[in-house]
């Protein structure tokens, strides 16, 4: 069961460190300064609830490892994350209609990991919530702004959407893993959420005037190490300092 | 389209502590008065310095003018009875 839950907060720390990493891009970016500092606080949540999970990793682990070889040495074969949050950062009408899709769903889930059997884990989530009921406001009233701004930013949003769409779907999916930890009382049935998922995505699109789309598509793999291009070109950036000075401080 | 054609300036008053009074602490850009709040919780209150903050479009401040200063100001420099340390006060009068 502990080698079950070190997989799991493994997987809930790549989920974070990826985004956050992808969010980090914006980093002198944004379309102005007051949105630069925002789009960073967002990136600085996400990377410090990946260095909660994977502290938490390393204790399971117990073979000396520690954050940090969770973060910069291993392969993307290795990292677990879902796909949607190492699809590159595109437009802002991307990033903001990808944290929409993730901030709904982190809604749903973190209040029922907060209630995992798993002390460490739920304390985790418990201080996460807050952060991510801060993150759907904005990007909640960013799609409204997109949906019933210009053309462009309409289109743009709409665009985005169509992209994302088929990436959505693996957030609901349940593995052996996962289920095993429900029924344990430790994981979430992210499963369950799905239903909710749309209901509340679909009121914010139809506010905003977007369609959702029609097209049925999925692309999965991310839970097992198979990623997108992506993912290896991100690592290598955010590898690429421990890898070449290893075990540098200042 | 530039910046300023899309966003307007806002001023933003921060109150520190429960029981203190909400004090100016700078200005930013946002495009309505929602966003200008979320943009000063992002930029002004990073390290906890707020419990509660305003914001305000500047435009809506109105403000004196430098020019006004003589007529503002000046005035009450020659008025000192308008202070309490002009009068003198009867010995019998203790810590004041």
């Amino acid at each position: 069961m502990k080698d079950k839950i070190l997989q799991y907060t493994t997987r809930l720390g790549d989920d974070s460190l990826v985004l956050g990493h992808r969010l980090s891009e914006w980093c002198r970016n944004a379309p102005f300064l007051e949105e630069d500092l925002a789009l960073i606080n967002v990136s600085l949540d996400y990377i410090g609830r990946a260095r909660m999970f994977y502290t938490y990793a390393a204790e399971l682990a117990a073979d000396g490892r520690t954050e940090d070889d969770f973060a910069y040495l291993r392969d993307q074969r290795e990292f677990s994350n879902l796909l949607i949050h190492e699809l590159p950062k595109g437009d802002f009408a991307y990033t903001m209609l990808r944290q929409l899709f993730v901030d709904v769903f982190y809604n749903l889930f973190l209040p029922r990991l907060a209630e995992s059997g798993d002390e460490t884990l739920a304390a985790i989530a418990a201080k996460a919530i807050k952060e991510t009921r801060y993150h759907l406001r904005r990007s909640h009233e960013w799609t409204l702004r997109f949906g019933l701004g210009t053309d462009e930013s309409r289109q743009r949003a709409q665009r985005a959407i169509d992209q994302l769409w088929g990436y959505t779907h693996e957030m609901f999916d349940l593995d052996a893993l996962e289920a095993d930890l429900v029924e344990a009382g430790i994981g979430v049935d992210s499963s369950a959420l799905k239903a909710e998922w749309e209901q509340q995505v679909s009121a914010i699109l139809n506010e905003a005037e977007l369609k959702l789309p029609q097209e049925e598509w999925a692309v999965r793999g991310g839970r097992e190490g198979y990623h997108t291009e992506n993912l290896g070109q991100l690592l290598n950036e955010m590898q690429s300092v421990h890898r070449a000075y290893p075990g540098l401080e200042w | 389209m530039s910046r300023s054609d899309t966003l307007e300036l806002y001023e933003v008053f921060l109150r520190s502590r429960r029981g203190l009074d909400h004090k100016h602490v700078g200005s930013l850009h946002a495009e309505d008065p929602e966003q200008a709040l979320e943009y000063a919780r992002d930029v002004y209150t990073r390290r906890g310095e707020g419990v509660s903050i305003w914001v305000v479009r500047s435009n809506d401040i109105c403000a004196s003018q430098e020019d006004d200063s003589e007529s503002f100001f000046d005035p009450s420099n020659d008025k000192p009875y308008r202070l309490a340390t002009y009068y003198e006060l009867p010995d019998e009068v203790n810590n004041m």
